[in-house]
């Protein structure tokens, strides 16, 4: 069964189509990277994937079950988790309770006025086990806003992680990292077990094409090219896309 | 918190104060004016859920404190015992809220607060305007306190008994609120509200589960407020009632346990004080808004905190003081 | 003249009063992002400033035209010297012009006492027409006129001058008219200087009408508010159109069903915010 299944999916914002009929099928296990200018468009289909906008048609299926119209909230209970590009995280919260936070979110827990939330094993060990993979557990204690901005991206993947999605989306975790900061979060993706799906946004395709099986070439919200990444290298289209911008 | 840390301390000793305050007072008078604190600092505690911890700003609590009160003057009015007009204004009260939360709820920020203002001021004008009803400007007056687990309420030093027992309460059911994943959940929609939403919480379920907390308190304040006074006039009602409590809120510290506290303390001693000398206190209450709002913006409470913290510090070199850890600050 | 027909102009009258009232607080709202809660103060005060110089023999029309110029000046002064300190921060801003409402109410109740003043109406100005058989009371069809004529002269400087110009691209998008080089800060200065003055103008209008009493700043306020969230932030045809509707609710509400008359006021207000959050003329803000 396909993990994620994107089907015609169209947006348009007043006139101007920023998501223009994209299929898109990705594999359970699958490496899936999406590459494109900015402006192509590849963080408006990432918030229609997870619903935060809602498409004009098409549908979106994850795990052959018809989300599209699903609430946005809704899908990370059906196994669907993802970073932003903007860190947003809980500036005045500490590293550990953030991650707790990811936890709460799957949690019946969450509606629970009553108990005290540091005093919940399976929030506070199952927080600090998501630090422990991304390397920030020796510093769970530590205030979100006395951390460096490649920590904070580690703890926007753990969080992501901590949720045990089925799929993940990543949306340009390279971003705005150094060289050392980009293996770091290089070799911490390639630890993620392959029971999970993981498609990554990026607009510097150098970064990330070692992590990627299968690549789509996103330009003006249309997929130009799709196919492996030896296929899509050598494609002229993708040339074409990036030298000739 | 260990048995010898300061803040033990300091809560030992506030708890024993506040349990034998009738007895080192004395004079009825200032017995019903610390009644009056306790009364509003749960009213400042419940707006304080809203305003601190889901950054909700709202200016209609006073028709929601007014709900209650009228509720239950007019059904003791109208002859019925406490029991059941105390059990119908809170259930006014929460209906009420709901009503409030889906309608201002449609909006945050700016949009929240003008919209919890104009509600406000319908309730304002009902209790105003429908005489038939409500008495209009006369207000409604109610002859008895009830008995509260025998006791008759009557005197001051009794009433100041009943208020201390649910002020405490609304402590504790803070206290714990604050620290429980729900408590985690509402701070949350107010940090990051898009992050909660994509991380699978129901954003909008929340900050409504949360109004309605905050309007739950409200009420039980309301009523505490009506059979303090045995009176309930439209005046209570306006919108200088809400921005009273909202000063209680802020002037402490928002989204602190003990601000709304101690500003309900400072802005209910500061009217009868300034009341009983001069008739000017709108005038005050507009100068210290404006005050604080200019040039103490994160409230007296944080900022006495943070000095006292720096000066216990200071005395006690050696040790760390717990109070510095910035995690074991109240959020 | 019928009942009817009474409560009709008097509609229209408070229309026309409630368009003075709201122009500004709308301009205010759309440019600056927050309602501004001394707005009736402005009301209040302006009509109070009024009363005080009819008092002393002043020309009515001089008079409510000084105490436009004196609220435009203390307007300014407020924005300049407390709001531009918080610039950004909406909440505290809002917080700032509640707590000058109360200020500026105990100081009225202080100057004026507590009893209300209500100047006569101006000589030439009182009296009615009789037109197809009917009798119009003068004074009220002024009000609406000098509304009319304000509304234009309002919708011609938004539209058509480099002021309005910039004041429509600080509503559409108050970063983007910073980067294009427009001196927000000083257009905010202006906007709530000219709200202040046309509030205090109606409130002169207004006082011969409704007379000036301390409270009257807490009703107005409520009023402009639900105007603009039923007419739409920053825009001028809201203003309008919602001034007039509640001119007519307020009257046959009052009219028809006086105990319910002040919630009749807000259930279209209700019904705009469930059904159309933006108002009836208001662009949705992404």
């Amino acid at each position: 069964m396909t993990a994620l299944h994107v089907n015609a999916l169209c947006k348009s914002f007043g006139g101007l189509r920023v998501t223009a009929n994209v299929n898109l099928a990705v594999e359970p296990g699958e490496r899936r990277l999406i590459i494109g200018p900015n402006g192509a468009g590849k963080t408006t289909l990432f918030n229609l994937i997870t619903g935060e906008i809602t498409p004009d048609s098409g549908s979106i299926n994850l795990f052959g079950q018809d989300i599209t119209h699903a609430p946005s909230r809704h899908r990370p209970h059906l196994g669907m988790a993802r970073t932003y590009q903007i860190i947003t995280l809980f500036g005045r919260d500490t590293i550990l309770r953030n991650v707790s936070l990811a936890l709460l979110g799957l949690s019946p827990l969450r509606w629970n006025p009553f108990i005290n939330i540091d005093r919940r094993p399976e929030l506070v060990d199952q927080a600090r086990e998501a630090l422990a993979h991304v390397g920030l557990e020796a510093i769970a204690e530590r205030p979100l806003s006395q951390t460096s901005y490649g920590e904070r991206r580690r703890v926007e993947i753990a969080m992501a992680l901590a949720q045990k999605p089925k799929i993940l989306l990543l949306d340009e975790p390279y971003a705005g990292l150094s060289i050392d900061e980009r293996r770091d979060v290089q070799q911490l993706l390639r630890k993620i077990p392959r029971d999970v799906s993981i498609v990554m946004i990026e607009h510097n395709m150098d970064v990330a094409l070692d992590f990627a099986e299968k690549i789509s070439v996103l330009h003006f919200g249309e997929v130009i090219v799709e196919g492996t990444r030896a296929e899509v290298v050598n494609d002229p289209r993708t040339k074409e896309v990036y030298l000739g911008h | 918190m260990s048995l010898r840390s300061p803040r033990f301390a300091a809560l030992a000793i506030s708890i024993l104060l506040l349990l034998t305050l009738p007895a080192w007072v004395g004079n009825p008078y200032y017995i019903n004016i610390a009644s009056q604190i306790l009364f509003w600092a749960v009213v400042a505690l419940a707006l304080n859920v809203l305003v601190g911890y889901a950054g909700l700003v709202s200016l209609g609590h006073a028709g929601l404190f007014g709900m209650a009160g009228y509720t239950a003057g007019l059904l003791l009015q109208a002859g019925h015992g406490h029991l059941v007009a105390d059990i119908a204004a809170i259930v006014a009260t929460l209906l009420t809220s709901a009503i409030f939360a889906i309608l201002s709820l449609r909006s945050t920020g700016i949009g929240f607060l003008m919209i919890t203002l104009a509600l406000g001021q319908i309730l304002w004008g009902i209790a105003y305007r429908w005489a038939s009803l409500t008495n209009g400007d006369n207000g409604v007056n109610i002859t008895t306190r009830p008995e509260f687990l025998g006791i008759n309420l009557a005197n001051a030093s009794a009433f100041y008994y009943a208020t201390l027992v649910v002020f405490g309460l609304a402590v504790i059911s803070m206290a714990v609120f604050v620290r429980s994943p729900f408590g985690a959940s509402v701070r949350g929609t107010r940090d990051q509200a898009r992050r909660m939403n994509a991380l699978g919480y129901n954003v909008w379920l929340i900050r409504f589960m949360a109004f309605l907390i905050s309007g739950f308190w409200t009420g039980v304040a309301g009523l505490l407020f009506v059979y303090y006074n045995q009176f309930i006039s439209p005046q209570v009602m306006a919108l200088q009632t809400s921005a009273e409590v909202l000063l209680m809120v802020i002037s402490g510290g928002t989204g602190t346990l003990l601000g709304p506290v101690v500003g309900a303390a400072i802005v209910v001693i500061m009217k009868n004080v300034v009341s009983a000398y001069i008739e000017r206190w709108n005038l005050v209450l507009g100068v210290i808004f404006v005050a604080i709002i200019s040039f103490m913006p994160e409230g007296l409470v944080p900022g006495t905190a943070r000095l006292w913290r720096y000066g216990w510090h200071r005395l006690t070199s050696r040790k760390p003081s717990a109070g510095d850890k910035p995690g074991d600050r109240a959020q | 003249m019928n009942l009817w027909l009474t409560l009709a102009v008097n509609s229209i009258a408070l229309g026309g009063l409630l368009f003075l009232l709201s122009a500004g607080f709308s301009l205010i709202f759309g440019l600056m992002r927050i309602p501004n809660l001394m707005h009736g103060s402005f009301f209040m005060l302006g009509a109070y400033f009024g009363v005080t110089f009819l008092d002393r023999g002043m020309n009515f029309w001089l008079a409510a035209i000084a105490s436009g110029f004196a609220m435009a000046l203390i307007g300014a002064m407020v924005e300049r010297f407390f709001l531009k300190r918080l610039s950004g921060q909406e909440l505290p801003q809002v917080l700032l012009t509640l707590g000058f409402s109360f200020i500026i109410a105990d100081l009225c109740l202080l100057i004026w006492t507590g009893d209300p003043w209500q100047p006569t109406t101006p000589a030439h100005l009182r009296g009615a027409v009789q037109a197809a058989g009917m009798f119009f009371p003068i004074y009220r069809l002024v009000i609406v006129g000098v509304a009319v004529v304000i509304a234009i002269a309002l919708w011609l400087m938004v539209d058509w001058t480099r002021l309005g110009a910039m004041i429509r691209a600080g509503v559409d998008d108050a970063p983007i008219a910073r980067m294009v080089g427009i001196k927000v800060s000083q257009l905010f200065t202006l906007i709530f200087a000219l709200g202040a003055a046309l509030a205090a103008f109606g409130g002169v209008m207004g006082a011969p009408y409704l007379s000036v009493y301390p409270g009257l700043d807490a009703e107005m306020l409520p009023l402009a508010l639900i105007v603009v969230i039923l007419g739409g932030t920053g825009s001028l045809l809201g203003a309008l159109v919602g001034s007039f509707l509640i001119g007519f609710l307020y009257n046959f509400g009052q009219a028809l069903f006086p105990d319910l008359a002040y919630v009749i006021l807000f259930l279209p207000m209700v019904l705009v915010l469930v059904l159309r959050p933006q108002g009836l003329f208001g662009k949705v803000v992404p």
